[in-house]
């Protein structure tokens, strides 16, 4: 049967259907979509929307981790340039204001590649670094208030439609595809996947793996800079203390649930940003359920547990599973 | 000491160990003998089973056929652990204790004095004292091990191996981290221990060392024993040809082949090319279709000059030249932009991207130099796979495996397809047929010259000399990390590059004779 259905990526897939099944038992109205002021809503649209930073994030994270890396500052980047967007978008044009933002971000994440690629420090602890310290920048931007804004524009991408798909959503595959193009339509892919699957033996390749580290981090940082021009779109304002906080740990467990180890290697772009969705569909459903929010953590835990079993290589993937439930040796 | 081939006590006895790794043996038939009292070194090249026949004897493997006796009664220990409890101590070159801990606590870990369940940290510190002192070793315990030099950790693992009645002594590369004055203390204290009645193994690659503190030589080639000596008789002449050579007399006529004395375009060259501490500055020219072979012992600066060409490390004086024109070697990359490649020893670390699929391997060179903007498509990388599977006879023929389920002679050939994917101009090759079965040996072998033929200028490094000789148009031979000799056309036998190696005057007389 691992002949008929793909190999990657299954489990996550399936992952996915059992939780939306659950969905719609416990909310009846899970599929349902409707149109309003041009603009689709519905439980699924909610879904998307709410899981675009994490899904943005995971895009940057995913390769990061591919290059046997972390990235442990991404929601202190987004707190950073979330500011910095809430403090620039009454008195500036969009542009600018997404230039300052995104720039933020890319200064961010070449600080951390400079860390990791150049200086040689371990990636948790390099990005540490940021995760305290950008928490703090970003509380400087605001003065330590929460910074409101009305610019139709900057709102617009929190809360706007294209063609009646919510901006955040439009951007998120935006960016999927960008990513996706710059990635495998050139050779960053393999260098990548050779980088973090084997430094030194890539480097004596020539493969210019310090470039690659670099470049990962970077890429990073700009996703995480998107993710919290979003987050503070989303709400009209910008919170330094609680914008994108823990979101770099839902970051890395998208990955994680995406199959990309994190070891480093082989990575996939599509699987990360489907773990980002995953994580959210079950926050979405339990919101739905009734249940209090306190299970979101409990049942996050196991699901994230079953997904990891199927891509354990002890039970050799979802056949060997099938066999142990079977009761047969795989 | 008595002759070797008395039947003196025995206090560790192997016998007929063999031990393999999947396809590799990695020892045949192995014995070993060590008296009491005695200081017997194990010798041999790398992968010649040293290490294996340590780890087997001390229980870390489990060995496929053999015993294993300690004073007269057979023993199997099932890890390194259970072998210390037995009396077989080993120290490795990595000294495996805790650096954070004083040296104290190292010397009773796990045996620390006890009282009512709290540790008599003045009792240990007392005890360790007295026992350090004994090695002639007065330094403050308290403090922790790390703060102290390789040689006084490695002092402190031997202590604590002896007092924990150990009657055999393993001692695995003890001096290559040591400088000489370390190394006379650790001498000292191995010939006090020998008096003691304790067994030393001394493992070590340093042949002046071997002289001057064993009673008796054991040399490992290939995973079989060649030999047991005593030291004062074993010519050092003759020590290595244990340690290197075959049988002379099949490999002098194996040359016929090679040596038409065309000049050649020289399509690299080296001047006064070194690094400080690294290896000795050299002069060397590579020259289209000719194979320059890299003579000598564990360590002597083989693998170093084969990464100083490629510009794997850089060099810290002389000039690089390609094709006439003077270059700068900073980095592999700058190397793979002139056309040089290099098939490293270590194949699974330095080498192979074990998760990536075969495919994946044989193109990451190219497309390394290419650069990121001009990707292979996916057709052109099926076509390079498709055939370097087919011309090197890469086996599965299956260009879409992970490449770390290929066995070693396979993934040499990958690695080899890697670099003439790339169409070098120089290909470096450290050791390409270490450890691989037979079959693929002979075809590395034959692609060599094939190679050569082509054009391709290659360096090899090879510690099979019969090897060298058979594919070689020069041989260079170095020595403790230098460049002693270079040896051309019918000057190139295995008792040349013996004499060379071996390098002291009598020696090299004697060979000649």
């Amino acid at each position: 049967m691992t002949a008929l259905l793909p190999r990657r990526g299954l489990a996550q897939i399936l992952a996915l259907v059992v939780i939306l099944a659950v969905d719609r038992v416990v909310s009846p109205q899970f599929f349902d979509l409707r149109l309003q002021d041009g603009r689709l809503f519905g439980s699924i649209i909610d879904v998307l929307n709410r899981g675009t930073p994490v899904a943005l994030l995971s895009l940057g994270m995913v390769l990061v981790i591919a290059t046997r890396g972390i990235d442990l500052s991404v929601g202190a980047v987004m707190a950073i340039c979330g500011a910095i967007a809430a403090s620039l978008a009454d008195s500036h044009g969009l542009p600018v204001v997404l230039a300052a933002a995104l720039g933020a971000g890319l200064v961010c994440g070449l600080w951390n590649g400079f860390l990791v690629a150049v200086l040689g420090m371990q990636p948790i602890v390099a990005t540490l670094i940021l995760m305290v310290a950008g928490r703090g920048i970003a509380q400087l931007i605001t003065e330590g208030r929460i910074v409101t804004f009305t610019s139709p524009d900057l709102v617009w991408l929190g809360n706007g439609a294209i063609l009646g798909v919510p901006v955040p959503i439009a951007i998120a595959l935006g960016m999927l595809l960008l990513t996706g193009a710059v990635v495998r339509g050139s050779a960053l892919g393999l260098l990548i996947e050779a980088t973090g699957g084997n430094a030194r033996a890539s480097e004596l390749a020539g493969v210019g793996t310090r470039a690659m580290i670099l470049a990962v981090y970077v890429w990073c940082g700009v996703c995480a800079a998107l993710a919290g021009v979003i987050a503070a779109a989303d709400i009209m304002g910008a919170d330094a203390n609680n914008a994108g906080l823990w979101l770099e740990l839902d970051a890395i467990l998208a990955v994680v649930i995406g199959g990309t180890s994190l070891f480093g290697g082989r990575f996939s772009l599509v699987l990360a940003v489907l773990g980002a969705l995953i994580i959210q569909t079950m926050n979405t459903g339990i919101l739905l359920s009734g249940y209090p929010p306190e299970f979101n953590l409990l049942v996050k835990a196991m699901v994230v547990l079953a997904v990891l079993l199927l891509q354990s290589p002890k039970l050799s993937g979802f056949a060997g599973i099938m066999a142990w439930l079977r009761g047969t040796k795989p | 000491m008595e002759n070797s081939l008395d039947p003196a006590p025995c206090l560790l006895e192997a016998r007929g160990i063999s031990k393999s790794f999947g396809a590799v043996r990695a020892l045949q038939e192995v014995d070993f003998t060590l008296r009491p009292g005695e200081i017997h070194a194990l010798l041999g090249e790398n992968g010649a089973g040293k290490s294996t026949l340590i780890k087997v004897i001390t229980g870390v493997f489990p060995r496929d056929a053999g015993v294993v006796r300690l004073g007269g009664e057979e023993v199997a220990p099932r890890s390194a652990k259970a072998a210390l409890q037995a009396g077989i101590a080993t120290v490795y070159q990595e000294v495996n204790l805790l650096p954070n801990l004083s040296v104290a606590q190292n010397l009773f870990l796990d045996r620390q004095p006890m009282r009512f369940g709290i540790v008599r940290e003045g009792e240990m510190r007392r005890r360790a004292k007295a026992l350090l002192t004994e090695f002639g070793l007065d330094i403050d315990v308290a403090a922790p091990l790390g703060n102290y030099s390789v040689a006084v950790q490695h002092v402190t693992a031997i202590a604590r191996a002896v007092d924990l009645s150990a009657r055999v002594l393993i001692l695995d590369e003890p001096t290559a981290s040591l400088d000489r004055h370390e190394v006379e203390i650790l001498f000292g204290i191995m010939r006090q221990l020998a008096k003691r009645g304790i067994g030393i193994v001394f493992v070590s690659h340093f042949l002046d060392q071997v002289y001057e503190i064993s009673d008796c030589i054991t040399v490992l080639r290939n995973g079989r024993l060649v030999g047991e000596r005593e030291t004062a008789s074993l010519p050092r002449l003759e020590l290595i040809r244990m340690m290197l050579g075959r049988e002379l007399a099949e490999t002098t006529s194996a040359r016929a082949a090679v040596g038409e004395h065309k000049v050649r375009e020289i399509c690299a060259s080296f001047e006064n090319y070194g690094k400080a501490g690294y290896v000795a500055p050299f002069n060397l020219e590579l020259r289209r279709g000719e194979v320059v072979g890299l003579a000598g012992l564990l360590g002597s600066g083989r693998t170093e000059t084969a990464r100083l060409v490629f510009g794997a490390e850089r060099a810290d004086g002389g000039q690089a030249r390609v094709e006439g024109a003077s270059v700068r070697l900073q980095s592999p990359r700058d190397g793979v932009r002139h056309g040089f490649g290099y098939c490293p020893e270590e194949r699974k670390t330095d080498g192979i991207v074990a998760e990536l699929t075969v495919r994946e391997n044989i193109v990451l060179a190219l497309q390394a130099k290419r650069g990121l903007h001009r990707p292979l498509s996916r057709r052109e990388q099926d076509e390079i796979a498709r055939r370097y599977v087919k011309m090197l006879d890469i086996r599965p023929p299956d260009a879409e495996r992970p490449v770390g389920l290929l066995s070693g002679g396979n993934q040499q050939k990958v690695l080899l397809a890697r670099w003439l994917a790339t169409s070098p101009r120089l290909l470096v090759l450290d050791e390409p047929t270490r450890g691989i079965d037979v079959g693929a040996h002979a075809e590395i072998i034959r692609l060599i010259r094939e190679l050569c033929d082509d054009g391709l200028a290659l360096l090899v490094i090879s510690s099979e000399l019969d090897e060298i000789v058979t594919y070689s148009d020069r041989v260079v031979v170095l020595r403790d990390r230098a460049h002693v000799e270079e040896l051309s056309g019918e000057a190139i036998d295995v008792t040349n590059i013996l004499a060379a190696i071996a390098a002291d005057g009598a020696a090299m007389q004697e060979a000649r004779a």
